[in-house]
């Protein structure tokens, strides 16, 4: 299973986290393509806290978290 | 020559209770651009490195920059320029709000404000026409009633002021001004108390400022404020979440410090996340003067009231760090630290450390008045605020003096997670290697925003760099600062430079004040004001090992969540930024000194 969180714009319309069956292979943009998530959009992808890239492939049991472009300070 | 200077200044002496007007020195606010240079440029040539900061010695600079009051965007800022009670070093807090520009409007560049007045009095600006009124009936007021009391008695002002906490030269209190807006850091609201000064209104017939050239101006105005509305960050991000949307990115890279920074992961972080807020307590944004990014915040409160909300930093301190994830309750910690007038990042910083003192045995329930400070406790955060801005009690004063002293009172200042005695904000500098650098380098202590390097390191802004690693993490360390002092001396918003960088700066500056600066002339600018500041802080007696990080965050390992494992690579990186820096053991040799254009302080070496 991985464990995919949204976050700030992310969440308009869809769940906060949600649960996605594990298939060797996956990489991020089979994380987007369902969730209807452009890939211009994603500003940070984090798998298991670490910045990645979207082509990344990705582990069973992975924490994956998603970013539109934010800041603060 | 007509430039976005107004060319005047005004001292008050307090003690004689003498009011005069001076020119600006044009070769200085040149060669220090205003604010934060041109403003601790002054301070040293007065002589106030070596005072004591609470004394009737100690000076209170309110300095404007060029930008300020023109219509370059985010241009309403004013710093408060003084040396710093908190770390005995140079403090320069930087404010909002419209309180700068009306300052401006009203001819005024700075206010330097020094002596001491025997009785409590405030300060009316109106144009040219300066007056001390007495204060003594609003002397124990708090921060808003105190704007609500004078707004009225001088109708269309704005009005700055001090709260309960820097009456009682409380080491880490604020001054407040327009509500919410905050010069927060390095306790400049306990010199202001000591001055007997308790708030100056101004008021001013005049709406602009005119630059050196108008089209030139008009032309760089319109391309920043294109360049900030097209900005993902600028233009929506910071308006929709806050700086609170930071909670969850930095949570879930495993950096947002957790129990006094025992811990760096929160797991109800999302409790309190700008997304959460607001879904439940926003009401809407709001922004400083002629900013079109606003990223302020007003939230309602659980008894319905309407105030400003919190931003990142006390959203951590108060949850994160405090083991706490109710934001009604940071909702209302942050707004009584407003009341109040103490710094919303060092106070629940400190209520931090404090928790750790309870839990490890330090602090017991005989000293905490019926409020133990408990983990997480909503009622603690609250109160123990509250009790620190008012002096409640013993504990209540010693912790309202900042973490330093209160964990040294009781034999643990490591417990302390400070630099140079100020409180380290809201990331993990173990799991984000550059921002340790400008923590341990900042000339007014622990602080974020000198060298903002989360930027790159975490946000990807303006390229992404890898968090974990040292490489070139100096140069950007040191260009990061650099360019922050240009920003803070022109009068602009930091979180303006998510969108803009030195060239439109230099185009901006050039406008407005009739210089010719390029990108290498203006970062130097930066360079020098970095240079200045750091020989203040020699003269200040500073010493290389207060370019230090705290044993835990520096020495030790992160112990959960993603980033666990992690420490800290000061030891390797500080030595790196010295040479970068064109420093000896912390402090500029003689040939940098030369080379900046500060050949006169040499002698302080
Ligand atoms: S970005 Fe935020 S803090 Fe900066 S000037 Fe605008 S509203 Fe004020």
């Amino acid at each position: 299973m991985l464990e995919v969180r949204l976050f700030a714009t992310f969440r308009e319309g869809r769940e906060k986290i949600i649960m996605m069956e594990y298939q060797p292979g996956m990489t991020g943009y089979d994380i987007i393509t369902p969730l209807g998530i452009p890939e211009e959009e994603v500003a940070i992808f984090l798998i298991n806290g670490r910045h990645s890239k979207l082509h990344a492939e990705l582990e069973d049991g992975s924490v994956l978290a998603l970013f539109p472009p934010v800041g603060g300070g | 020559m007509v430039t976005s200077y107004n060319g005047e200044v005004l001292r008050v002496n307090l003690t004689e209770r003498a009011i005069k007007v001076e020119p600006l020195d044009m070769d200085k606010a040149v060669k220090y651009i205003g604010g934060r240079g041109l403003g601790t440029r002054i301070l040293l040539d007065e002589g106030c490195a070596t005072v004591d900061p609470l004394s009737p010695e100690n000076k209170l600079i309110y300095i404007t920059g060029p930008m300020t009051g023109t219509a370059v965007p985010t241009g309403g800022r004013y710093m408060v320029v003084t040396k710093s009670p908190l770390t005995g070093m140079i403090a320069c807090s930087n404010s909002g709000g419209i309180w700068g520009a009306i300052l401006k409007y009203a001819g005024w560049d700075a206010i330097i404000v020094e002596g001491k007045a025997d009785t409590p009095v405030y300060l009316e600006i109106n144009d040219k026409e300066v007056t001390l009124h007495d204060a003594s009936d609003l002397w124990g007021k708090k921060t808003l009633e105190v704007e609500a009391i004078l707004k009225e008695r001088h109708e269309g002002s704005s009005v700055l002021n001090i709260g309960p906490a820097g009456e009682n030269q409380a080491l880490l209190a604020a001054i407040m001004n327009d509500g919410d807006r905050a010069a927060g850091r390095s306790g400049v609201g306990a010199v202001m108390g000591s001055k007997n000064l308790k708030a100056i209104v101004v008021k001013a017939s005049k709406t602009q400022i005119e630059p050196h050239d108008v089209d030139a101006l008009r032309t760089a105005a319109v391309d920043s404020i294109k360049k900030l509305r097209a900005n993902s960050v600028t233009g929506e991000g910071l308006a929709t979440f806050g700086t609170a949307v930071l909670v969850n990115i930095i949570n879930n890279i495993g950096a947002l410090p957790t129990r006094n920074w025992q811990e760096s992961y929160h797991p109800e972080a999302d409790s309190y996340s700008g997304e959460t807020m607001r879904d439940t307590s926003l009401v809407k944004n709001h922004a400083c003067h002629r900013c079109p990014i606003g990223c302020g915040r007003v939230v309602k409160l659980e008894d319905g009231s309407v105030v400003g909300g919190p931003e990142y930093e006390p959203l951590w301190a108060y949850g994160a760090n405090c083991g706490n994830s109710d934001l009604n309750a940071i909702n209302k910690a942050n707004e009584i630290c407003n009341e109040v007038g103490l710094d919303a990042i060092s106070t629940p910083c400190t209520i931090a450390a404090a928790m750790e003192l309870y839990q490890r045995g330090y602090i017991t329930d005989a000293d905490c008045d019926g409020v133990p400070l408990v983990w997480g406790s909503t009622e603690a955060i609250k109160t123990w605020t509250e009790w620190m801005g008012t002096g409640k009690n013993e504990l209540a004063k010693l912790m309202a003096d900042g973490s330093y002293r209160l964990c040294e009172h009781y034999g643990v200042p490591e417990l302390s997670m400070s630099v140079k005695k100020q409180e380290i904000p809201a990331y993990d500098a173990r799991a984000i290697q550059g921002i340790g650098i400008t923590y341990a380098t900042s000339n007014r202590g622990g602080c974020h925003v000198r060298g903002y390097l989360i930027s790159p390191e975490v946000l990807g802004l303006p390229e992404q760099l890898d968090r974990t690693t040292t490489e070139g993490k100096a140069e950007w360390a040191k260009i990061f600062q650099d360019l922050t002092a240009v920003i803070d001396a022109m009068g602009m918003c930091l979180f303006s430079s998510f969108a803009l960088g030195a060239p439109e700066y230099a185009a901006l500056l050039n406008a407005g004040t009739g210089t010719n600066y390029d990108v290498n002339g203006l970062l130097e600018v930066g360079d020098r004001i970095y240079n200045l500041e750091r020989m203040f802080n020699k003269a200040a007696g500073m010493k290389p090992e207060d370019d230090r990080l705290p044993k835990r965050i520096g020495e030790e390992k992160i112990v959960n969540g993603p980033s666990e494992g992690m420490q800290s690579e000061i030891k390797l990186t500080l030595p790196q930024y010295y040479e970068a820096r064109g420093w000896k053991e912390a402090f500029p040799t003689e040939e940098t000194l030369k080379r900046l254009g500060l050949e006169d302080l040499v002698e302080l070496l």
